[in-house]
């Protein structure tokens, strides 16, 4: 299994460690409950350096990800802008979903999921080579100039960051959400994947242990990918493998915000969804009885049977959620049934948000 | 890893304290709760349900998974702890203290094919 530059740190933290996508990571460090109230009460930390930065460079690398990408990359006019995409195959499947940010014209980084960015280096490899596009694609994950990310979240996490990190104060005190900044080695960003304020900084995996422990000392609380994946439902964002993958289209994924499909641009699967409009929707749903929703269970609603994708239960709700695939029938404020095990409970659809900055949204 | 020699266990994972009254009350073990993790539903069976030996009794639900409780022996539930239902925490503070639900075996002798503490901790030890 695979390893980052913080996995001494876990261990010696208590964390129960698990594989995911080939990769030994925390679960939690003893309570994934008190780390999700952490990150919506105060500040919360995630080692991500699972995930893979791909550095792409070159004359024709705009051109490369008009093509590449549905999301429209011509939106990332300053330095610094991100940009949500999906990556798609020529059925429009989704084979990523990544970040995009903008250095330069001929400048961008990339940040892939963990388990895809293998099968993601290839398929963009494959294209420059059949595109015949001057730019080159570097993963910043392996080797002597390997990267760590570490995700800061939570509402005291940009003050908590700039205590440890003074220099980052001024560069970074004004980023807007989904831009990033260069500070010296580090390349700090105002994304993430919580529904919450913070940053994800990115920087030399050598320097990485150093970091946590000093925003361990700032009264940051280690938390693990339970946590993550709590705080990323409640926040209505999807997961690759779990909501999407290759077989399905980013218009039945709740993507379609991030699809591009006025601009006259051209990009891999574009033909395919023209010719397939969306089949259902994506929508959220919150259990009204007790019990806990979880993928693969089938909803049964008055336009047709749907199934969720993800479900858990909402540790700031105290109730339990799912993002579902529906039939387009569904409205807002529905009542459906779940089944679970031998039971049909009660559930309401909700708009795909569920908490946002410590509030609760539906 | 706790494993109080006074209660009977099963392969997976419950623990099991014989009463005074001929009865047993039924738990399901530290190390299972540390498996699961946070325990946030908790679904008993019915009063006077009947179950035999190794049959799907209760459902204990945590953040990330779902896992079934199996009746140890063959006997019909006489009590069961609604305390955890509305409190599922309370398993993963004191696993032992907090019981699910209370059978009566239809054999008493059945007590002694469960295992013991040594038994149960060579189990732990193999996982």
């Amino acid at each position: 299994m695979q390893k980052t530059a913080l996995n001494e740190s876990h261990r010696r933290s208590g964390a129960s460690m698990v594989d995911f996508g080939g990769w030994e990571m925390p679960l939690h460090y003893g309570s994934q409950i008190e780390e999700h109230h952490a990150v919506r009460r105060d500040a919360g930390m995630f080692d991500v350096s699972h995930m893979c930065a791909v550095d792409l460079d070159g004359p024709d690398a705009k051109a490369f990800l008009r093509r590449l990408i549905a999301n429209n990359v011509d939106r990332l006019q300053v330095a610094g802008k991100a940009l949500y995409s999906a990556m798609l195959n020529e059925a429009g499947g989704v084979i990523d979903d990544l970040i995009v940010y903008y250095l330069d014209d001929t400048r961008y980084r990339l940040v892939v999921n963990a388990g895809t960015a293998t099968k993601d280096l290839a398929w963009m490899t494959d294209r420059l080579d059949e595109w015949q596009l001057a730019a080159t694609l570097r993963q910043r994950r392996d080797g002597a100039d390997a990267l760590a990310m570490i995700a800061v979240q939570g509402p005291n996490a940009r003050h908590k960051v700039w205590q440890v990190l003074p220099e980052c104060r001024s560069a970074c005190a004004d980023l807007k959400p989904f831009f990033a900044a260069t500070v010296g080695e580090y390349f700090i960003a105002s994304t993430g994947y919580t529904g919450e304020d913070g940053y994800e900084i990115t920087l030399p995996a050598d320097q990485a242990e150093h970091l946590w422990e000093a925003l361990a000392a700032a009264g940051v609380r280690p938390c693990g990918l339970g946590a993550r994946d709590t705080l990323r439902l409640e926040a209505g964002m999807n997961l690759y493998g779990q909501d999407m993958d290759e077989t399905v289209s980013p218009l039945d994924a709740g993507l379609a915000w991030t699809v591009d499909l006025l601009s006259p641009r051209d990009f891999v699967g574009k033909t395919a969804l023209l010719s397939r409009p969306r089949q259902g929707q994506f929508l959220g749903l919150v259990l009204v009885d007790r019990g806990v929703l979880r993928a693969h269970q089938k909803v049964l609603t008055g336009a047709g049977n749907g199934e969720i994708t993800s479900g858990t239960f909402s540790p700031t709700m105290q109730q339990s959620i799912a993002l579902a695939r529906l039939p387009l029938g569904v409205a807002i404020g529905d009542d459906v049934l779940v089944a679970i095990r031998d039971k049909l409970l009660a559930a309401r659809v909700v708009k795909p948000c569920f908490v946002r900055n410590g509030t609760i949204r539906v | 890893m706790n494993i109080p020699a006074d209660l009977k266990y099963t392969s997976s994972h419950e623990w099991v304290r014989a009463e005074a009254d001929g009865t047993i009350s039924i738990g399901i073990t530290e190390h299972a709760q540390e498996l699961l993790g946070d325990l946030v539903f908790i679904e008993l069976p019915g009063l006077e349900s009947e179950f035999v030996a190794g049959q799907e009794a209760a459902v204990v639900e945590s953040v990330k998974a779902a896992a079934d409780v199996y009746a140890p022996l063959a006997g019909t539930v006489v009590d069961v702890n609604q305390a955890v239902v509305d409190a599922p925490e309370t398993v993963n503070q004191d696993a032992y203290a907090a019981w699910l639900f209370r059978m009566r075996p239809n054999t008493a002798d059945d007590l002694a094919t469960l295992l013991d503490a040594a038994a149960y901790q060579m189990i732990v030890d193999a996982a």
